[in-house]
């Protein structure tokens, strides 16, 4: 299991240590940085063997954090406690940075004693932590809330304590996804999908049992001819969701037999689900670039963007990021629509739309200046990017609430 | 709050300092100085020394307080165990309640054999699987995965109770219950319905894992790559969620390209190769290189795509990029070799690079393909003449191939090239000291001036065709990797005992539970075997302090947990000792001692045989060889399941033996002997295997010669010439000790320089001297002399002093290490007086027990 436990600051300096095991020795902190962050080369590997000890490392912003051990750990577990860890930290005192590490450095050293046990990770939500490792001094605590600290820390449910009421009981149900594409330089879809998340802010009061479903095809293939009159009666879509995740309040048996997600929530926001569907998928919008060079020192560039979806429906706060090479000294930039400038600090020109409705089309052209290099390293040519949120009504969505 | 401010202190004299400021009566100030002490511990400055006034802290109600001494205590405890035990008294209430949970656990737990997995604890396991934390279903599966259901359909209603765990948002569950589905499946019969649906069911989670963080990305890659190996029909539609992302990190970029290979087939190849050819022109060096090299391996799995795969293989040599070019010759050599007479056309275009060739790998293999096709090359003995000149600053893997191709440029155009290659023979045999390259040259030249028709058979005969997947993980290595699903070992793709210390954790689960062997594994210096009494008996430890001795050493494949089904026939059969033998011994031949040790007139039966010699040596007394005890039993039949060994060591000309008798006194046939040394004083190990050809029957006794070296690993024993023994066989590992007399280690070349001696006997310090008497023997000096002589102790000089005789005498262990005596012997008086001086003194006494029994036998 995970021997120990170090966080450094992008010089190598640690900032926290916490050894759990024995065969653990101080030298393990320095073998660290001397051969993974003074090291000249980019990172090759998240786990590095340094005299047959293992080191995990995950880095946020400059800060890294690195788990160690001699055995032969669950490596996927480990990884997926280092970002847990990372959760955490972020929900005591915000961003991870070197300032904040170091202002909360009792605070990690008790988180770290309570979310790991001899090297074994233990219940690390948020939520149940917050009871009961506070950054107040002594919390004058009743009987009461001992025994709730009590059940909760034994209990199956770790996510939430009891007892918790709210005169209004409301929820709220985010869908964000993202597509994904993969174009080839003809324009050629190679491939695409769409991976979602819900996420979920519940203030409800008690113990609620929660209940979705979801008109995902083998659900509504499951429920029959009648339902399937009903949902071209409705209009409503299925779609076919190739995978999905849930959090760990979801029971997963019952959703294995019967197809509906059934939970108790932690109480706030977290996130219920992922999925992922591959069938499908229209595409929002169309980005075709073309770019020119004119001699070695110009570039010429023209950006077309074509939203695809239905006319009533509104993009809102689009932005589009079109890298520029390293060596560009001076940019122009026409656009018809919205606001462009190129920012030198990110090396790219930032297109920004407000709004935009469906089957439009808008363009941005650009004349990039480069200065002359003989620098031999190839310029990476990232792709252009792009941003912008959809606001649809609950009608639209595949899920449905009971 | 700002904390940081305690990380800056750097003071001197700030022990002394914090220490006033841990005794002070203001509580804050207290506080302050306990967090500053903790600050100090974690850049990693030694503030042990605070150790008892930071526990003094812990008189307070103050909970916070107590918390930060509890921190400190856990980092120190290590260092100063009494000063922790005294502290935690303060805390036994807190920890009360734990600690008897914990001793319940263990009480309900005997033999703590958790591995014990039956049906109902594995139910259990299963209903507690829905009910704990995402990281106990963790704990659960990988537990589950150890055991052995014991038919298929046992195995079907866990995979049944487990795949739901494959919508776990937590990678590391999802992983674990992969793990346990793959395993499981090998106990299913492929006809069955659900075996084509997990099968199916595997496939979505494990392309899900792939939009997880970058770092978890890898380790599912990793084990995806294992999975694709073992069961390619799982993954084999999902090709395209294999492709690179502009912003995946390198080293998912290098995996997923690996695994992008492994599913290519016909009917993806297309898509693969247009992906291969735009990640030829990115930026990384080392992806770029990978994905031309992989192009290479597209065309040698996919024939129909090989015509594809060269011209875009020339494509990329035309972009000039340096190291792009070196990349696809190398492949396309190896396409060369799978598809014969098919693409020689290229070679032009290839022959044009040959100047910017730089790397040792890619001249080879262009040396390789001018020398194959020589014939259709007009210019090929040109070009390689222009490699012959800096032939001697080339690698070696380039002058190898340099000699082998002018060969062949030879054979197939004599006259033209005859000048070429003497030089090139010349140039490797003679101005070379690489033996590999000199014994080639050899051989060629050999070969060319015996039978020139020979030696065009042999060099240009026609190659074996390479195979399609060049680098598959060996199938028993892939089976064993695939029961760690998600560990390091998949990520690394090795087995644990390759990166894990000592092989613990690994050996461990299948041994009852010893925590004494635990410690002496961890610390071997400290561990020597159980205190002597001085009589044989006593001399045999615990079996827990040899066993963890032994399982130090690399006992090969480990035996932990249940094997897959179908491997476990040949699991089965994998015993504990043998694979660690084998490497320690490397191969069965028989180690012949050094010529220069056998003295003449016993250089013609050296060469009848050596084994021959020892089986006529072995139990019998012998004239020319040391002093041999009778054969004493080490081993009873009651404490080896009717196993019994006697044995004894001999010293013959040179070689040390251990000469053993083996009798089955059970009712059942022995098979598979193996023994096994643990590390002692002087090095003794097994020179060969220990060869019992035929099984053993019962009431059998079979007479074994086992060759011994003093080339092991040494650990000084008490007493020093104690030897603990490992043998294995068919039913069984026993262990037993033995103690060897010190006068096989005497060495032949033992006899010193008169001045030498005198200069030594002086050289020693007096406090280095023994003295011993050896009462009752009769012999006279004569006969002491010639009798010591014949176990390698011989006399440098003798002396008659006031009618003593003084004989001086000088002996060397195989250790070098010298022992000077003087034997004092008065005529007519069966007593003798013995003074020894070695620099190494604790070896004295043992000498003396030599001079005893070769004196009275």
């Amino acid at each position: 299991m995970i021997g120990g436990l170090f966080i450094y600051n992008h010089k190598g300096e640690v900032l926290i240590s916490r050894v759990y095991r024995d065969d653990i020795g101080r030298n393990a902190v320095d073998a660290f940085r001397v051969n993974v962050i003074h090291a000249r080369q980019q990172v090759r590997s998240p786990v590095t063997n340094i005299a047959r000890t293992s080191f995990f490392h995950v880095k946020r912003s400059n800060i890294w954090l690195a788990a160690v051990t001699k055995q032969n750990v669950n490596a996927a577990m480990v990884f997926e406690f280092l970002y847990k860890m990372c959760d955490v930290m972020a929900a005591y005192f915000g961003k991870i940075s070197e300032e904040n590490i170091k202002n909360n450095f009792v605070l990690i050293y008790e988180l770290l004693d309570e979310i790991l046990d001899f090297g074994y990770p233990q219940n690390s939500e948020t939520g149940a932590l917050k009871t009961f490792i506070t950054q107040q001094g002594i919390k004058s605590q009743t009987k009461e809330e001992q025994s709730q600290i009590t059940s909760q820390v034994t209990g199956q449910i770790g996510w939430r304590r009891e007892g918790i009421k709210y005169r209004r009981n409301e929820l709220f149900l985010d869908v964000l996804e993202s597509v994904n594409l993969l174009m080839s330089p003809q324009g050629q879809v190679l491939s695409a999908h769409v991976s979602g998340r819900v996420v979920m802010k519940s203030y409800l009061s008690g113990m609620p049992e929660c209940k979705f479903g979801m008109n995902d095809k083998i659900v509504i293939e499951k429920q029959g001819k009648g339902t399937a009159d009903e949902t071209s009666k409705s209009g409503k879509q299925s779609i076919a969701i190739d995978d999905c995740t849930f959090h760990q309040c979801v029971r997963l048996s019952k959703f294995d037999s019967e197809r509906s997600i059934s939970f108790i929530p932690p109480d706030g926001e977290f996130e219920l689900m992922r999925y992922r569907t591959t069938k499908d998928i229209i595409l929002p919008f169309r980005v075709i670039p073309l770019v020119r060079e004119v001699g070695r020192t110009k570039l010429e560039v023209k950006v077309v963007i074509k939203s695809n979806f239905k006319p009533s429906l509104l993009a809102q706060k689009i932005e589009v990021r079109i890298p520029t090479p390293l060596n560009t000294s001076g940019v122009q930039v026409i656009c018809m629509k919205g606001k462009a400038k190129y920012k030198a600090s990110e090396n790219a020109i930032v297109w920004k739309i407000k709004r935009m409705a469906g089957m439009k089309e808008s363009q941005i052209s650009a004349e990039i200046e480069l200065l002359p290099t003989n620098d031999k390293k190839k310029w990476a040519r990232p792709p252009i990017s792009m941003n912008f949120e959809v606001w649809q009504k609950r009608s639209l969505d595949p899920w449905r609430v009971c | 709050m700002t904390d940081s401010k305690y990380f800056t202190t750097t003071k001197k004299g700030e022990i002394f300092e914090l220490k006033a400021e841990l005794n002070s009566d203001k509580k804050e100030k207290k506080k302050e100085a306990v967090k500053k002490v903790i600050a100090s511990m974690t850049v990693g400055k030694d503030v042990s020394a605070l150790f008892p006034d930071v526990v003094n802290c812990m008189q307070t109600d103050n909970l916070e307080l107590k918390k930060l001494v509890y921190l400190y205590l856990m980092n120190y405890a290590k260092s100063q165990p009494d000063m922790a035990i005294m502290a935690v008294n303060t805390f036994v209430k807190v920890v009360a309640n734990a600690v008897a949970a914990l001793s319940e656990i263990a009480e309900s737990h005997p033999s703590s054999n958790l591995l014990d997995l039956n049906p109902q604890s594995i139910n259990k396991l299963l209903t507690a699987l829905n009910e704990c934390t995402e990281w106990g279903q963790i704990f659960i599966l990988d537990c589950l995965a150890n055991y052995t259901p014991k038919d298929d359909r046992e195995a079907q209603s866990i995979c049944e109770r487990v795949t739901p765990r494959l919508s776990h948002a937590n990678s590391a569950v999802v992983l674990s219950a992969v793990k346990v589905l793959m395993k499981f499946m090998e106990m299913l019969s492929k006809d069955l319905d659900y075996y084509g649906t997990l099968l199916k069911k595997l496939a979505p989670p494990l392309v899900t894992l792939l939009s997880a963080e970058p770092e978890l990305q890898y380790v599912a890659l990793r084990n995806i790559n294992l999975i694709v190996q073992k069961r390619p029909e799982i993954l084999k539609h999902e090709m395209k969620v294999f492709f690179v992302k502009y912003n995946d990190p390198i080293y998912v970029k290098l995996e997923k390209l690996d695994i992008m290979i492994r599913l290519a087939s016909q009917a993806n190849i297309a898509q693969v190769l247009a992906e291969l050819k735009e990640y030829a022109t990115e930026v990384d060096v080392d992806f770029v290189r990978k994905a031309v090299r992989a192009i290479g391996r597209c065309a040698i799995k996919v024939e129909q795509s090989a015509e594809r795969c060269v011209s875009t293989l020339l494509d990329l040599i035309q972009t000039k990029v340096n190291y792009v070019v070196q990349e696809a010759i190398v492949v396309i050599k190896d396409i060369f070799r799978k598809y014969p007479n098919k693409y020689e056309s290229v070679i032009a275009t290839l022959c044009e690079n040959l100047d910017s060739l730089d790397e040792p790998e890619a001249r080879a293999a262009m040396i390789w393909i001018v020398g194959e096709y020589a014939e259709r090359i007009d210019n090929a003995d040109e070009l390689l003449e222009s490699f012959l000149e800096g032939f001697h600053d080339e690698s070696t893997q380039v002058q190898l191939q340099l000699l082998t191709a002018i060969v062949k440029l030879f054979l197939k155009k004599p006259t033209e090239t005859q000048e070429l290659v003497q030089q090139v023979l010349s140039l490797a045999t003679q101005d070379s000291d690489n033996p590999d390259l000199r014994d080639r040259g050899y051989i060629y030249w050999r070969l060319l001036s015996t039978d020139p028709v020979a030696a065009k058979e042999v060099v240009l005969a026609e190659k074996p065709l390479i195979s399609e997947e060049t680098d598959l993980i060996e199938p028993t290595l892939l089976d064993e990797l695939i029961c760690y699903i998600g560990t390091l070992a998949s990520v690394y793709h090795k087995p644990p005992s390759a990166f894990v210390e000592g092989g613990r954790g690994v050996v461990h689960k299948s041994l009852p539970p010893r925590t004494a062997s635990n410690e002496s594994t961890e610390s071997p210096e400290t561990a020597p075997a159980g205190a002597p009494s001085g009589e044989q008996p006593d001399v045999i430890p615990t079996q827990g302090d040899l066993l963890g001795d032994l399982l130090n050493l690399d006992l090969g494949p480990p035996v932990s947990g249940p094997p897959l089904a179908t491997s476990s026939v040949q699991m089965g059969a994998v015993d504990l000792l043998g694979g660690g033998l084998d490497s320690l011994i490397g191969g069965p031949n028989f180690v012949a001692p050094p010529a220069a040790a056998v003295p003449a007139n016993l250089g013609a039966t050296m060469g009848s045989g050596l084994s021959d010699l020892f089986d006529l040596t072995s139990g019998v007394g012998t004239l020319s060889g040391s002093y041999v005890a009778p054969k004493a039993v080490w081993l009873p039949a009651m404490k080896a399941k009717g196993l019994e060994i006697s044995g004894t060591f001999t010293r013959q000309v040179g070689s040390i033996s251990m000469d053993l008798q083996l009798t089955n006194k059970a009712l059942q046939v022995m098979t598979d002997f193996a023994i096994q040394f643990n590390r002692n004083s002087f090095g003794l190990a097994p020179a060969a295997p220990l060869q019992v050809h035929a099984p053993l029957s019962p009431n059998q006794t079979v007479e074994i010669s086992l060759p011994l070296n003093t080339v092991g690993s040494v650990m000084k024993m008490e007493p020093l010439n104690n030897l603990q023994v490992a043998v294995k066989n068919n039913i069984d590992v026993f262990y037993f000790s033995t103690l060897y007399p010190l006068h096989i280690l005497f060495v032949e070349d033992g006899k010193m320089d008169r001045q030498m001696f005198l200069a030594t006997w002086k050289d020693i310090p007096n406090e280095n001297e023994a003295q011993f008497q050896i009462r009752d023997c009769p012999l006279n000096a004569e006969a002491v002399s010639s009798r010591l002589q014949s176990s390698n102790i011989f006399t440098v000089a003798k002396r008659n002093v006031e009618g003593q005789d003084m004989l001086y005498q000088s002996l060397k262990l195989t250790n070098g290490i010298w022992v000077l005596a003087e034997l004092r012997i008065q005529p007519g008086n069966p007593s003798f007086t013995l003074s020894l001086k070695c620099r190494a003194p604790e070896v004295s006494q043992h000498v003396y027990q030599a001079y005893e029994t070769i004196l009275k036998n």
